[in-house]
């Protein structure tokens, strides 16, 4: 176990490697890109040119080039951005991670609790009518774009039923939890649950079929067999190999999510997160800001990953020895 | 005066509702298990035996069956009873070993964490008490090693190893019936022969009764004290296992020893059964055999009931001169 997760840590640092290296050729050595043109402005003489390639090293060879933003981001921590000069780009992410960290790491909580729930009720009530009923709400979650039910829910609470029913909802915006943990959480409420809905409702319906499917095994009729009772039979074998698959998928959109894919989220509830920074740096094409962004991104998804392979080797013990 | 039966099952039908029509699986089978007596049920694949046995135990859920008939084991009627009320049968008063250990044994857990909980369910044991248990039951299986090897999951365990088990599980609670599921037909040769002997041995020292689903005549012969021979869900011959093997009765009971028993000569070629085991879906109303039968007579069209004597019973057409006649034909 223990050489199966250094194997697999080893790799991820391998898989980061290479995405900053695909990234950084994707926006530096793309034909036809030219970070000068875009930093110097519109219509710029060759001399301007000239000299803004010489003054961020942009006239340097690619891999020095490589170096030295590897060395800015990871070592020296300096890396500035091109459209605001000066302002620096570290502190710009890891200001905008915790907003992020904290929305999706409590969606998270809302939506495999409210899944995994509605997966075994619905699974365990098969053929009765509150499996249809789950299975509905489910779909109905997960058809109904992120943005469209935040701005539902901003409209109902903050402004048609804000003096009525929900005048103890805070206006949008972040409050830090080390500043005050209950108006944090009271501000992300709202963004928790409209994020956490389309998540649930994947959840409640993918670990329905595979408990489902689970329940046809032949090691569950040698459960029966054994008289064990229907429950521990649902809870302790079937869900207990459908949990496999729930946690892979549970890593690659936890992983996506703290990367930046809860953009739309963020945007809704005014949440300045990393979704919100990718954002306005593409905008912009503000190349450093995308960069760190991107390999901020990355690691959590590739660190989602080996937490999930190393997961999934602790839940089915046949993968450990492969 | 023999002794009042473990199992008796008297006229079970088993039907699936399905779009095309009712599905008769099993259409009135009977038969009794004594106390330590090893059954054989042969049968073509579909003939419903497997069926049979898991409508007994309330394993078949599929919602669209009707199990009518009786049941009784250790003389209380069974079938119907809740899960409730079946739980502490099965897999306490009931083994059950299944025809794919591959399959049978939830991967994600050691061997001995689902013997320890069989063993748990049904017993007051502590962990520790269960654990000591469930190694004596490995080596009692023949696994070599049982106290490094009940740690190990089944994916560990070769497919002979694994159907040691799964066989030790069944054991585990002490069951006065064990229903064995074609428990070698998923094994090479080699390891079938393991088994049958180590059921042969544990039957013994056990003093379980055995019901055995089969489809392979050599099984019947190595094992079983008496045969059920079914076709279509419904018995064809019934009898004890001397008498069914060296002296078979029905037309269908010859096709599955190889070929129609010769009284003396030698017949070189194997014969085997023309056409396909007869659809559950369109069971004829007389006999079910009759379509694939050699034999066929007019009054094939009505159904025949068991009958005969001595214990040795079959549902056919035939007159006894006319088999005598037949077989002698055929050693010729």
């Amino acid at each position: 176990m223990l050489s199966f997760t250094l194997r697999r840590v080893l790799s991820a640092v391998l898989v980061l490697l290479a995405i900053s290296v695909a990234v950084f050729l994707i926006f530096f050595a793309t034909p036809g890109v030219d970070p000068a043109a875009r930093i110097a402005g519109r219509s710029a003489s060759p001399a301007t040119l000239e000299h803004v390639r010489a003054a961020f090293g942009l006239d340097r060879p690619i891999f020095i080039r490589y170096w030295l933003m590897m060395d800015h981001l990871f070592i020296k921590r300096d890396l500035t951005s091109y459209v605001n000069v000066g302002l620096k780009v570290v502190p710009q992410v890891l200001k905008a991670a915790p907003v992020t960290l904290a929305l999706v790491s409590g969606a998270a909580v809302i939506w495999l609790v409210t899944g995994i729930f509605g997966g075994i009720v619905a699974a365990a009530n098969r053929g009765k009518f509150i499996d249809p009923l789950v299975m509905f709400v489910g779909i109905a979650a997960v058809s109904v774009p992120a943005y469209w039910l935040g701005e539902v829910v901003n409209l109902i609470t903050q402004s048609r039923l804000h003096s009525s029913l929900f005048a103890w909802v805070p206006s949008a915006g972040y409050i830090p939890f080390t500043q005050n943990p209950w108006q944090w959480a009271l501000h992300l409420l709202f963004p928790w649950l409209t994020l956490a809905a389309l998540y649930a409702g994947i959840y409640a319906r993918v670990l329905r079929a595979e408990l489902v499917n689970a329940m046809n095994e032949d090691y569950v009729r040698t459960a029966r067999a054994k008289g064990l009772s229907e429950r521990r039979i649902l809870i302790k074998h079937a869900l207990r190999c459908s949990l496999v698959s729930i946690v892979s998928l549970f890593g690659l959109d936890f992983g996506a999510l703290i990367g930046g894919a809860a953009l739309l989220t963020e945007v809704v509830f005014g949440l300045q997160g990393v979704g919100m920074l990718t954002y306005t740096s593409l905008q912009n094409l503000d190349l450093p800001v995308i960069m760190a962004c991107v390999m901020y991104g990355s690691f959590f998804v590739v660190l989602a990953n080996a937490v999930v392979d190393i997961l999934y080797a602790f839940l089915d013990p046949r993968v450990r020895v492969a | 005066m023999p002794e009042s039966p473990v199992l008796k099952v008297s006229d079970l039908k088993v039907t699936f509702a399905t779009r095309q029509g009712p599905l008769r699986a099993v259409d009135g089978l009977s038969f009794e298990v004594a106390p330590k007596e090893v059954v054989g049920i042969v049968g073509e694949s579909g003939s419903g035996k497997s069926v049979s046995m898991y409508s007994m135990l309330g394993l078949v859920r599929d919602a669209n069956v009707t199990i009518t008939g009786s049941v009784e084991f250790q003389g209380r009627e069974i079938l119907g009873l809740s899960d409730k009320e079946m739980q502490p049968i099965r897999g306490g008063e009931i083994g059950m070993i299944f025809q794919d250990p591959m399959t049978a044994l939830t991967p994600v857990y050691t061997v001995g964490w689902q013997i320890v909980e069989q063993l748990r369910t049904h017993t007051t044991m502590t962990k520790a008490q269960a654990r000591e248990r469930a190694i004596e039951l490995l080596s009692e299986v023949g696994i070599p090693d049982p106290r490094k090897r009940i740690d190990h999951y089944p994916h560990e365990f070769s497919g002979g190893m694994r159907q040691r088990v799964v066989i030790a599980m069944a054991l585990s609670c002490n069951p006065k019936l064990l229903i064995a599921d074609e428990p070698t037909t998923a094994l090479d040769v080699t390891t079938q022969a393991q088994i049958l002997d180590l059921m042969v041995k544990l039957q013994d020292s056990y003093n379980s009764s055995i019901v055995i689903i089969t489809h392979d005549m050599g099984v019947i012969a190595e094992m079983a004290h008496r045969v059920v021979v079914m076709y279509a869900g419904r018995p064809a011959e019934v009898g004890p296992e001397i008498d069914v093997v060296r002296n078979p009765r029905h037309p269908y009971t010859w096709g599955l020893l190889g070929a129609v028993p010769r009284i003396e000569s030698r017949n070189d070629r194997l014969a085997t059964i023309p056409g396909n085991a007869v659809s559950p879906l369109d069971i004829p109303e007389g006999c079910a055999f009759a379509d694939r039968c050699e034999y066929r007579m007019d009054i094939c069209t009505k159904r025949p009931q068991l009958k005969g004597a001595n214990d040795h019973l079959d549902a056919c057409w035939l007159s006894d001169e006319q088999r005598v006649a037949i077989r002698t034909k055929a050693s010729s």
